[in-house]
């Protein structure tokens, strides 16, 4: 219909309403105050108190007044996060560390879950049977490919093996 | 409370956590009735944000009841049906008195490229999310908005994201009556852009993506002309083309970092992480737009930069415009559309599933299937 030459756009309902001819880019959509002069001087609210490890970014001189206390920094992925946060938000030695503390706390997760005795449900955390549900033939293809590579590695050790 | 729980890429389950508390005496609990899967919530998932951290809870899209307020808290009141927005501000920093709410300077304490958002990972604050039966809520007073009387509770939860981003996606093309307007991405806020682009008055609104039931629903859904990117040898000379080999006055990146169609972008930022994610919607953006146009960005990029043609934005004279949605800002004007019938933000729900199912959902939304646009999780 929209790519018909007979299309009238403005019968859409509201077309052109909220057109502005003043929203050129040289005029910013912020509500100018000239506040941004007196910098971090602004009334601020009660602080939080931190009751757990908050990592803080060193481009700020203290905590925001609110602030997150989900999941602290802990064991070797909390070890990795704190190195990550001597660096500023400009370095890499912030954000790769970042990245690799994410891998690692995965892992991490895995073993604490075995350790309360808890054998993750991987099926069901990847949801698989929506996969099954809507789409059989993409999933038949997935196992069919994994269970060929795992036979082509298998074939392969047993050949290296009977030959030395 | 029952809630999802990040377990690493491609992982999440649900399970009890402790109820939230109270931890500053402007926060608020609320009881969530509504949460949505964001596409940019399939960044995490995906493990493409730096600093997201195994158990934590996802979830910035959410409408609820209030069950408990904190002493300062003067605008709620237990029982209240509240739509949250999905940045957390306070309403007292030069940005938010700016009207950046996205913008924030008192809420995230881990990194100061962006301001606090709900149950978006540690670099945004180490809040917990919406997909839960119960959230914190910082800085009652100022975000949540009391939903009107006879809205729909749909149409409320999507005033929390997709609306406003979509809405401001456009805003910040600054669109003249009568231009060309090329969006990126058929994904909600894609689309959501495409419907809003024509409350600025242009002749055409034009949607790229490579998923035809997506294309087919922005076409239906928007008005818009749709076209695969699949289908053309080079997207960019196509757009030169349809606009007369003069560019799009005004281009859109709705996609971000998980971008297709560039091999080489998505070598080095989807498989190698060697930069924040595929950079090929805002290429395209750059490379299509008109000499002296415009590029609205509301992708969502990560840390710590892109591959982008900047020298192109140089000789092109191109104005770039981005920033999260300023949500509270716009609400307003949104839902002034909503009730008068001009906008049908339900209308791009297609999926609502039990929050139970949410690992179900994650997939249906990543992988794309069953013909999904938007999930609803409901507790």
């Amino acid at each position: 219909m929209a790519n018909s030459e007979n299309f009238d756009y403005r019968q859409i309902p509201g077309w052109g309403m909220d057109a502005d001819p003043e929203n050129e880019p040289t005029y910013p959509m912020k509500n100018y105050t000239g506040d941004d002069h007196k910098r971090i001087n602004y009334e601020r609210s009660q602080q939080q108190e931190p009751d757990v490890e908050i990592l803080m970014s060193n481009e700020r001189p203290a905590l925001s007044r609110v602030f997150g206390n989900t999941v602290p920094p802990s064991g070797l992925s909390g070890a990795i996060r704190r190195y990550a946060f001597r660096h500023s938000e400009d370095s890499y030695r912030h954000w790769l560390p970042l990245i690799l503390a994410d891998r690692v706390n995965m892992v991490e997760g895995v073993i604490d879950d075995l350790s309360r005795g808890y054998i993750p449900d991987i099926c069901t955390e990847r949801g698989w049977k929506a996969e099954w549900k809507y789409n059989p033939a993409g999933v038949a293809k997935k196992v069919a490919i994994a269970a060929a590579a795992g036979l082509l590695i298998y074939w392969s050790c047993r050949k290296k093996h009977s030959k030395s | 409370m029952l809630a999802m729980n990040y377990r690493g890429p491609y992982r999440v389950r649900m399970e009890r956590k402790p109820m939230p508390e109270l931890l500053h005496p402007e926060d608020a609990i609320v009881r969530v009735t509504r949460s949505c899967i964001c596409g940019s919530d399939l960044h995490l998932y995906h493990g493409m944000v730096p600093d997201t951290r195994v158990g934590s809870t996802f979830g910035h899209e959410f409408t609820g009841v209030v069950e408990e307020v904190g002493p300062l808290v003067k605008n709620l009141k237990v029982g209240d049906q509240v739509l949250v927005p999905f940045n957390i501000a306070c309403g007292k920093c030069n940005f938010c008195k700016q009207g950046l709410y996205g913008n924030c300077h008192e809420s995230n304490p881990m990194a100061t490229a962006v301001g606090g958002i709900f149950g978006y990972s540690h670099t945004a604050g180490g809040f917990d999310g919406g997909q839960a039966e119960y959230v914190r809520v910082p800085y009652a007073d100022v975000g949540p908005t009391v939903i009107p009387e006879g809205m729909d509770p749909d149409d409320a939860v999507l005033l929390t994201d997709v609306v406003p981003t979509g809405y401001q996606a456009a805003e910040m093309g600054g669109i003249k009556e009568g231009d060309t307007v090329v969006i990126f991405g058929a994904g909600p806020i894609g689309i959501m852009a495409a419907r809003c682009a024509w409350f600025f008055g242009p002749s055409r609104v034009i949607i790229i993506d490579h998923i035809d039931y997506r294309l087919e629903f922005a076409r239906n859904y928007a008005k818009c002309e749709a076209y695969n990117f699949k289908s053309m040898k080079d997207p960019v000379v196509f757009l030169k083309r349809i606009t007369d080999w003069y560019g799009a006055d005004v281009c859109i990146d709705c996609v971000g970092c998980e971008a297709e169609g560039n091999p080489l972008q998505t070598l080095s930022g989807r498989v190698m992480l060697m930069q924040a994610g595929a950079g090929t919607a805002l290429q395209w953006a750059i490379n299509s737009v008109k000499k002296g146009g415009i590029v609205s960005v509301v992708g969502v990029y990560g840390p710590p930069f892109n591959l982008i043609p900047i020298g192109n934005v140089l000789n092109k004279g191109i104005t770039l415009r981005a920033n999260q949605a300023s949500v509270k800002r716009l609400l307003p004007r949104l839902i002034d559309h909503v009730q008068s019938g001009r906008l049908d933000p339900k209308g791009l729900i297609t999926h609502r599933i039990p929050l139970s199912e949410a690992p179900d959902a994650y997939r249906i939304f990543s992988s794309k299937l069953d013909n999904c646009i938007k999930t609803v999780l409901v507790p």
